[in-house]
């Protein structure tokens, strides 16, 4: 069965109304398969970030179809729309958000807690999830005792710990400096190397670079599809 | 998810942010407690001033003479009060008590005290005037008759005179006469500025052979057989006086030598005062209730608000609508319920001080009325924001500053 992660078609979406209308989406297609690497780059107010909250569900499309694992999202209610952002998509943010004053464990559990899982397997998922992101031992640690890369790794951690199809990541490095940038696309290139898909946005190219297919909009329109060997960890600086 | 399981979220949501908590439930705290105090102290004030009313007696009328000097005519006498016990002119009098009063200094073992009421009268008075012996006993019909010195005396000359002694069987020098102490009266609320504690009751015969002579009384007690039958008593201790005094029997109260006051009429208008009063206070309860409730919700819609982007977060990372609603509902309740109860407490512990003289009394149903408001408001204030962000699209609640 060879059905693809994530199928978009004929996307569009419009803000406003009348003379205050802005276009962010015309019209994009755009299919994913499982243990693919995708990177979508483009310019400020190309609509990369529209489209990848529409990807995460957390939005709706004006027009088209969204197909998650085989879904049609924009079909289902509240309840299991709920349940797909649950089980099926992991969202990294560039704001990090995680929980404020709640330690990074505590963090990671959030999302098992509401899949249902019983307290005890969600404690060792969660600390398996953060030794797979390097940060077993800053469990206890709130966001606030954390620098900017760590709290992005609890973050990847707590977007990978209901082992979802799909990770998406909106510019998960775009507040991050290049040491911290690096420690999270290694984190990145070892979930696609075990066979995690990943979708995620960035501006930077060296981000891009990482990825096995590079995708471009401009003004809500794909206009490059490019498959492309990535740049290994070690070839990068450092 | 389980029931158990979001109430744990919501005891984790409350004590991440404790000061906030804290600020809310103390916010809670200060409405309800202020609410049920008011009323406390309009309630407790109100009481006191119908407890002093009733300290006076409610089934006695005082007849007063309204004359200036002793001209015969309009000056009260022993004979009225005897023609008041008059069974067939006065059906429904139980006691009749003529009244001398002077005042005096009384002496003991080099100690003086000046007295403002010394109150020559017959034994009848003490029930008449709600005034019960506490410790020993009051003069009897024998002594008045024989003209005995013995004396009773009020809890403030007690304790001038005898600082911790016991004053019975003691004598005390009255305007040049010894007197026996035979009773202590018990403490009594204070009518006014004069201490009704500082007076001393001997009979009626002694203090006017002693002290006053025996000139006209000062007033006369007269006690109805039950609270009802004042009005009439009223009217019939007027047609035997006028009569005594040789007035027209049609002769109105206004222009009469004399006066009745009745305690009953005393009481009504002070009963009117006092819920005046509690209405009075009624209007400032539910004005504090109000602005308290405006504080509430206030509180609870700014910290539901700020958490906003908290919801968006959870609702990213797939939590129900209904999960995120049922956290905050009992976050909400939690800190209505708690602060309402701390709010209770404080205002219980509040009411055991006299606030500006006056000893608050609780009204059960105002702690009722305010705990169920500000819960009330608490749970729909709190409820209100957590389901209007919950229903956002993750997104709009993700972006919300």
């Amino acid at each position: 069965m060879n059905r693809p992660v994530l199928e978009v078609r004929d996307l569009t979406k419009v803000y406003g109304t009348g003379e205050a209308t802005v276009h962010a989406l015309r019209g994009v297609s755009l299919t994913v398969q499982r243990g693919d690497y995708v990177a979508i780059m483009g310019s400020s107010g190309s609509g990369k970030s529209t489209l990848m909250n529409i990807l995460g569900a957390l939005d709706v499309p004006s027009d088209g179809t969204y197909l998650l694992d085989g879904v049609d999202v924009s079909r289902l209610a509240d309840r299991q729309l709920a349940l797909a952002r649950n089980r099926l998509i992991g969202f990294i943010f560039q704001a990090f958000n995680l929980i404020p004053r709640t330690s990074a464990v505590a963090n990671v559990e959030l999302p098992l807690a509401y899949a249902g899982v019983k307290p005890k397997e969600r404690r060792r998922r969660a600390l398996a999830a953060l030794d797979v992101v390097g940060l077993a031992d800053r469990a206890r640690h709130e966001p606030n005792q954390l620098s900017g890369g760590q709290q992005q790794r609890v973050a990847v951690a707590r977007a990978l710990v209901t082992e979802p199809a799909l990770l998406l990541a909106d510019e998960p490095t775009g507040n991050l400096d290049s040491r911290s940038t690096e420690d999270v696309l290694n984190v990145f290139d070892q979930l696609n190397a075990s066979g995690r898909t990943i979708v995620l946005i960035t501006h930077e190219t060296e981000v891009g670079d990482r990825a096995k297919r590079l995708i471009r909009l401009v003004d809500g329109r794909v206009i490059q599809d490019l498959r492309q060997s990535p740049i290994l960890a070690g070839r990068h600086s450092r | 998810m389980s029931f158990y399981e979001v109430v744990r979220f919501a005891l984790r949501g409350l004590s991440a942010n404790k000061l906030r908590s804290s600020l809310t439930m103390l916010g809670i705290l200060i409405g309800v407690a202020a609410v049920i105090l008011l009323v406390a102290v309009g309630n407790g004030s109100a009481k006191a001033i119908s407890d002093r009313i009733e300290a006076l007696g409610t089934n006695t009328i005082t007849v007063m003479s309204a004359g200036r000097g002793g001209s015969t005519n309009t000056a009260l006498t022993e004979d009225m009060a005897t023609g008041l016990t008059d069974t067939t002119l006065a059906p429904d009098v139980k006691s009749v008590s003529p009244v001398v009063s002077t005042s005096t200094t009384l002496t003991y073992g080099g100690t003086d005290h000046d007295v403002n009421a010394f109150v020559g009268t017959t034994p009848g008075w003490f029930a008449a005037s709600n005034t019960p012996v506490g410790s020993g006993a009051a003069f009897t019909a024998d002594d008045e008759a024989q003209g005995r010195r013995v004396v009773v005396i009020g809890q403030t000359v007690a304790q001038e005179l005898f600082p911790g002694l016991s004053p019975l069987n003691k004598q005390i020098t009255v305007g040049g006469a010894l007197f026996t102490v035979v009773g202590v009266l018990q403490e009594k609320s204070s009518t006014g500025f004069q201490d009704s504690n500082d007076t001393a009751i001997a009979p009626l015969t002694a203090v006017r052979q002693v002290l006053t002579g025996y000139g006209a009384l000062n007033s006369i007690l007269v006690e109805a057989k039950n609270p009802d039958k004042v009005d009439a008593v009223q009217s019939e201790v007027a047609t035997v006086l006028n009569e005594k005094m040789g007035l027209a029997p049609t002769t109105s109260s206004a222009n009469a030598p004399y006066r009745i006051q009745n305690a009953s009429q005393l009481l009504q208008t002070q009963t009117q005062t006092a819920d005046t009063f509690t209405t009075l206070l009624g209007a400032v309860a539910a004005i504090s209730l109000l602005v308290g409730g405006i504080g509430i919700t206030n509180i609870m819609l700014v910290t539901v608000t700020e958490r906003t982007r908290e919801i968006g977060i959870r609702k990213a990372l797939g939590a129900p609508r209904r999960v995120i609603l049922t956290q905050f509902l009992i976050e909400a309740t939690l800190l209505s319920v708690i602060g309402g109860a701390l709010g209770v407490a404080a205002a219980l512990i509040g009411s055991r001080f006299s606030i500006v003289g006056v000893k608050p009394v609780i009204v059960p149903s105002s702690i009722a009325l305010a705990l169920g408001v500000s819960i009330a408001i608490g749970l729909f204030f709190g409820g209100l924001p957590a389901s209007r962000a919950a229903r956002l699209r993750p997104i709009d609640a993700l972006r919300y500053e």
